[in-house]
């Protein structure tokens, strides 16, 4: 099962701001970009083209694991505002 | 200051540290807003999981009689996998487990406990994020929500394992890759009479079960699986440094046990009903954050409060909660909100089992992180291996084998490894019994 699969069993509530904002200059610079590893939503990927991480921050289900991971610890990481983001079913 | 918005206390965080700091609170006739950021208590929330019998009891004597309980764990299994093989015990008591377990639902349990904690008082505020924490002479005095201010003698943290309050006041440092495990879930249906078939239980009897190993081979990291009423729940925590240094991805690690032939059967033709994840704190006893400072306390998993080994997390929440309530009740009482009323707190969990159970484990992760080649992947395989030549019918002399495989554990490796082990192996249980 992919992880889109995955992510399609759960239930969200999307924002329309990012609550998730990495500091793209750093990322340039990021050797492991390793967001695009540990997050479970397969939130973030780098653009080779556009050299720019693009960050599907409607799918995060706010583990907060990229935050701590993030080689250059340039995510300004907010929790989504109140009525937004995950809401677990089960947890 | 605006006074309408002033009460005795606000607690951060809706989970289980949260509410039973909350509801002590009320039952003290102490005026107490809790506020949670999801749209429910429990709607951001992820464990295994089992909550347990007696320290529930301690905050909802009769919780039995209306919590939303899955199962009443009677099976507790613990396996080791390697590739293809595995060897498991498992321990059973069908009768009475005095001190047991249930599995739950944790945005139905959640849910149920704040819905209790209103009824007894407790001003619940949903929906909320609270932003920042306001500081009065570095003193704090409230918090600020997206929305408004709020005032208060005193501020509980609850706010969980990434608590960005804790930080925002230099309580805790930055939390390290090394001290975190990064837990991916799947609650898959099966059905309740297939469950039961499988895992061997009557009506509503469930199964806790430990797997140690399989795709997590000399990984820092457990599997588990839970038997809901007829949902499955299974998953992995893995240390986020492991994630990052061997380029994994945690939900294909989850497929990689799905799939292990010991494994694959109980979740047969099961049906995903949600994906999930969240973070541990592992850092243990020698990562504890300051637990209180003026006008402040920190409870449960914003504090680090988790006996990883066990599994253990909502109970030293719970009782955290409990505790810095009870504190804050007396320094309410006594019209002193200062860090040094409020040091009681540290005193009562040192005195509880919450500190004693994370001293007495206060070496196991270092160990881990040092020997996890030798002890979560040589050590597990050579118990395998072990039973794959128990078992074997070869004409091959069985005192050979044996002695063989006592000499394989001499030569597969460095000598000095072996010597390594024994010496971990020893401090950690000097530093379990001294
Ligand atoms: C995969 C996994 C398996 C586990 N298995 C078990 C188990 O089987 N048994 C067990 O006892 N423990 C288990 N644990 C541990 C247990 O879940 C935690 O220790 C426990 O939930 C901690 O409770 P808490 O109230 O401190 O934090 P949480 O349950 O995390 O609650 C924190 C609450 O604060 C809210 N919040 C956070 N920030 C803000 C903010 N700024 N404003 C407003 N609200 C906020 C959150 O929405 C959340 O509701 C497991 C944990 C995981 C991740
Ligand atoms: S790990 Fe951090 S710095 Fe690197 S790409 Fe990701 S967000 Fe950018
Ligand atoms: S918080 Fe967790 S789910 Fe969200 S982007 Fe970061 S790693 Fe991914």
């Amino acid at each position: 099962m992919s992880i889109d699969d995955k992510l399609s069993t759960v239930k969200y509530t999307s924002d329309i701001y990012s609550h998730l904002n990495p500091d793209n200059d750093k990322c340039l610079n990021c050797q492991s970009k390793c967001c695009t590893i540990v997050c479970p939503a397969n939130v973030y990927s780098w653009d080779d083209d556009k050299k720019k991480l693009t960050v599907n921050y409607e799918n995060c289900l706010e583990c907060g694991a990229c935050r701590i991971a993030c080689e250059k610890k340039c995510i300004k990481w907010e929790y989504p505002r109140g009525t937004k983001g995950v809401t677990f079913r089960q947890g | 200051m605006n006074s309408e918005n002033k009460v005795d206390v606000i607690v951060v965080g809706g989970g289980p540290a949260g509410i039973a700091a909350a509801v002590t609170l009320a039952r003290a006739d102490k005026k107490v807003v809790l506020i949670e950021r999801g749209k429910f208590s429990g709607s951001k929330n992820v464990f295994g999981g089992a909550v347990y019998t007696q320290p529930i009891k301690e905050v909802f004597p009769d919780f039995e009689a209306s919590a939303p309980l899955e199962r009443r764990n009677v099976k507790h299994k613990y396996s080791i996998l390697s590739e293809e093989d595995s060897t498991t015990v498992c321990y059973e008591n069908k009768k009475s487990v005095q001190y047991g377990s249930y599995t739950v639902i944790r945005a139905k349990f959640d849910r149920w406990m704040a819905e209790q904690a209103k009824k007894e008082g407790v001003y619940l505020v949903e929906e909320t994020v609270v932003k920042e924490l306001l500081l009065e002479n570095s003193k704090v005095v409230g918090v600020r929500t997206e929305l408004e201010d709020y005032y208060s003698n005193i501020v509980i943290l609850a706010d969980g394992v990434n608590s960005l309050l804790a930080k925002s006041i230099n309580l805790r440092e930055d939390i390290k890759p090394k001290d975190v495990a990064l837990s991916v879930k799947e609650v898959i249906k099966i059905g309740k009479d297939k469950i039961n078939d499988r895992f061997n239980l009557n009506d509503d009897e469930g199964c806790v079960y430990e797997i140690f190993g399989g795709p997590m081979l000399g990984i820092l990291g457990l599997g588990f699986l839970y038997t809901n009423k007829d949902s499955i729940s299974i998953g992995l925590g893995v240390a986020l440094n492991e994630l990052v240094e061997k380029n994994i991805k945690p939900y294909e690690l989850l497929d990689k046990l799905k799939a292990h032939p010991t494994i694959a059967p109980l979740i047969k033709d099961g049906e995903l009903v949600e994906y999930s994840a969240h973070l541990i704190p592992e850092g243990g006893y020698k990562k504890l954050p300051k637990l209180y400072s003026d006008g402040v306390l920190v409870v449960g998993d914003a504090a680090m409060l988790v006996n990883n080994l066990h599994w253990e997390g909502t109970n030293l929440a719970m009782i955290s909660g409990k505790l810095a309530a009870e504190t804050a009740v007396q320094a309410l009482d006594l019209c002193d909100y200062s860090a040094n009323i409020l040091s009681q707190y540290q005193k009562k969990l040192e005195n509880s089992f919450v500190l004693k159970d994370l001293k007495t484990y206060k070496n196991l992760m270092d160990v881990m992180h040092d020997r996890k080649y030798s002890f979560l992947e040589y050590y597990l395989k050579k118990v395998n291996a072990f039973f794959e030549m128990f078992v074997s019918v070869d004409s091959i002399p069985k005192r050979k084998k044996y002695i063989d495989f006592i000499k394989s554990v001499f030569t597969d490796r460095k000598i000095t490894e072996l010597f390594k082990d024994g010496l971990s192996g020893i401090k950690l249980l000097w530093s379990i019994f001294k």
